[in-house]
């Protein structure tokens, strides 16, 4: 088995030392960098799969994105000499409405559409509507992920949603939902275009919007 | 049913706390009780901001009593939920933030995550946890105090081991104790305004609707110390370490817990946060989770005491395990889960409360409210073992819709 399939069944079964070891020694026989993150990228979309199939939950997604981000620190800085264009299927703008400051979910939702494909721009927690209209005009990005735990949220979504509008961007912006003691109901309560109840529903969301 | 005005308020209180205890016991109560935890509702209905409410105990008292009178609750919380403010800037409280200190004055507080204990602390921490609280998460948790990270170790004092009290001499320290003592009489003074609030509830007829707070074993080490990303790794990393510090948290379970024992309405509210549907496998819960909770609620139910579980998200893929308890001692507070399957499993085991959907309490009408709450009287108070409550802690939410909730559960929920 090549060093690269060592490493994709490292990373997909959860062998933290011994994937980073592996990369280490791709990184060290000269292996292309960018071929390194394919490799990152195959094994992702196994956890992908494994997470879907209920394999897999939060404790895998927690240790594999923490490998993702070890192995991407080392191999970051070689990248920077080669011009680095990877097709995206779409942009995601992502955040946590304004006055709720969770976000774990938030987290898992940005990590699996990332490593579906998306380019993600996540702003965090405690965000503005205002600043959700500024990166979408910016980005020119065609999803919209709203994160929200607590009741406030319901307001604050509804809010955003309305200044997406005013801003005359809500038709070419697809709205999703998402959080803890959200359901469809909120959705429609908010204007959105759907919700999703946990990761996977984000991706299968995504796809269905841009087609990929 | 005599009219409620007909009765003094001893009478109220004495019918009120069977009504709760026959619903535990699964006998059929008078009727169907209905109360709940509520956290930012009662100040948002009487007009106080949440800021007020935590910094004026007076303010806090008179919203709570407008709740009191105004919906009728079987138990009452009162004020504890708003909590103190002035000892928590005194102590400088790093792990949250809240109204007027990173948030909203009308915002709910929120806990901020972080890893107070690092994953190479296991071993102290199992050693001697008192020791590793004091001198690590106390200084890490509060910076008022972080002095206490010089404090001499206990468990030496013996022999030579007092000439290490040396480091009470210490400026860092000197302020840490001043903090703590200053901290201690406003805590102090909060106290007293809940224990004011708590007799004056129970002159007018409403028990207290808690003897106790309590945190799965899995909750006490994730929540507070490694942080969710934390513990969710090291269920993998490390599970051994893991397994033991949960034999550790399993005691200061029983330690949190054992301070309803003997009250009269000894109920124990057990805040599950990571044991749900979405956060672990199957397997992992039945390996990390369940067992822990189990040995502790146990151990209280030996006591006496009636653990309320309060299952903060969808539980259904664990009803099956989670059915393994004493028949007729516990409340299971569920959320977001399918409140037939929960009563199929659950029904003959535990007190089911809880599941009218908070969405639904802000974006519904009364009428959408009273249909879900007679299907879960239908459903789950089939012959008792329900309590009638809101799916998560009330914040935000029309006040027309809490009612129908209330007078609902009050005129359909009578059993005849």
């Amino acid at each position: 088995m090549s060093t690269k399939q060592q490493l994709i069944d490292a990373i997909a079964d959860m062998r933290e030392d011994e994937a980073l070891q592996l990369a280490q020694q791709l990184l060290e026989a000269g292996t292309a960098p960018m071929e390194i993150l394919e490799a990152c990228r195959d094994a992702m979309a196994i956890v992908g799969q494994r997470y879907e199939q209920g394999e897999y939950f939060l404790p895998e997604l927690v240790i594999a994105g923490d490998m993702l981000t070890a192995i991407g620190e080392r191999i970051k800085p070689l990248l920077q000499a080669q011009a680095v264009s990877t097709a995206k299927k779409g942009k995601v703008v992502i955040g946590t409405v304004q006055g709720d400051i969770h976000d774990i979910g938030k987290d898992i939702v940005a990590f699996m559409l990332d490593v579906s494909g998306y380019e993600v721009i996540d702003l965090g927690v405690d965000v503005p509507a205002s600043a959700f209209v500024d990166k979408l005009q910016e980005s020119q990005a065609g999803i919209l992920a709203l994160s929200g735990f607590l009741t406030l949220a319901f307001d604050q979504m509804k809010h955003t949603v309305e200044a997406v509008r005013e801003a005359g961007l809500r038709d070419r912006v697809k709205i999703m939902i998402g959080g803890a003691i959200m359901d469809d109901s909120v959705r429609h309560y908010i204007g959105a275009d759907a919700y999703g109840p946990d990761a996977t529903a984000a991706v299968r969301l995504a796809n269905l919007w841009t087609g990929g | 049913m005599a009219n409620s005005m007909d009765k003094s308020p001893q009478e109220l209180y004495q019918e009120r706390v069977q009504r709760i205890k026959d619903a535990v016991a699964l006998k059929t109560p008078d009727r169907v009780p209905v109360f709940g935890p509520y956290q930012l509702f009662p100040y948002l209905y009487a007009g106080v901001t949440l800021r007020e409410a935590m910094n004026d105990y007076a303010a806090a008292r008179r919203a709570c009593h407008k709740f009191l009178d105004d919906f009728q609750p079987d138990c009452d919380f009162g004020p504890i939920l708003a909590y103190p403010a002035k000892p928590m800037e005194t102590l400088g409280l790093k792990w949250f933030k809240w109204p007027g200190h990173g948030l909203g004055d009308n915002t709910i507080y929120q806990y901020v995550e972080g890893e107070y204990m690092t994953a190479d602390e296991y071993d102290e921490f199992i050693f001697d946890p008192s020791d590793f609280m004091l001198t690590k998460w106390v200084p890490r948790s509060f910076e008022g105090l972080k002095g206490f990270a010089h404090f001499p170790t206990q468990r030496r004092m013996m022999w030579s081991g007092w000439m290490g009290l040396g480091a009470f001499a210490s400026g860092e320290m000197q302020e840490s104790f001043r903090v703590a003592v200053e901290a201690g009489k406003q805590i102090n003074e909060w106290w007293a305004s809940i224990a004011q609030y708590n007799s004056e509830a129970m002159a007018k007829g409403f028990p207290i609707a808690y003897a106790a707070f309590d945190w799965p074993p899995f909750d006490i080490i994730g929540d507070t110390l490694r942080g969710t990303r934390g513990i969710l790794g090291d269920i993998r990393r490390r599970p051994d370490k893991l397994l033991q510090a949960l034999e550790i948290a399993t005691r200061i379970f029983i330690e949190y817990g054992s301070g309803a024992a003997g009250a009269e309405l000894p109920l124990c509210w057990v805040w599950v946060h990571k044991g749900t549907r979405n956060f672990m496998s199957d397997e992992q819960f039945k390996t990390f989770y369940w067992p822990f909770l189990r040995r502790g609620l146990l151990a209280l139910i030996e006591k006496g005491i009636i653990p309320v579980v309060y299952w903060e998200a969808d539980i259904e893929n664990r009803l099956e395990h989670i059915v393994d308890i004493p028949p007729g001692k516990a409340i299971y507070h569920i959320a977001q889960t399918d409140i037939a399957k929960a009563k199929a499993v659950l029904g003959g085991t535990v007190c089911i409360m809880g599941n009218v959907p908070n969405a639904l309490l802000l974006a519904g009408t009364p009428d959408d409210v009273k249909a879900y709450c007679k299907m879960a009287i239908d459903v789950a108070g089939k012959d008792g073992g329900y309590i009638m409550d809101t799916a998560v802690m009330l914040d935000e939410a029309k006040p027309e819709n809490v009612k129908a909730m209330f007078e609902f559960t009050r005129e359909y929920g009578v059993y005849r």
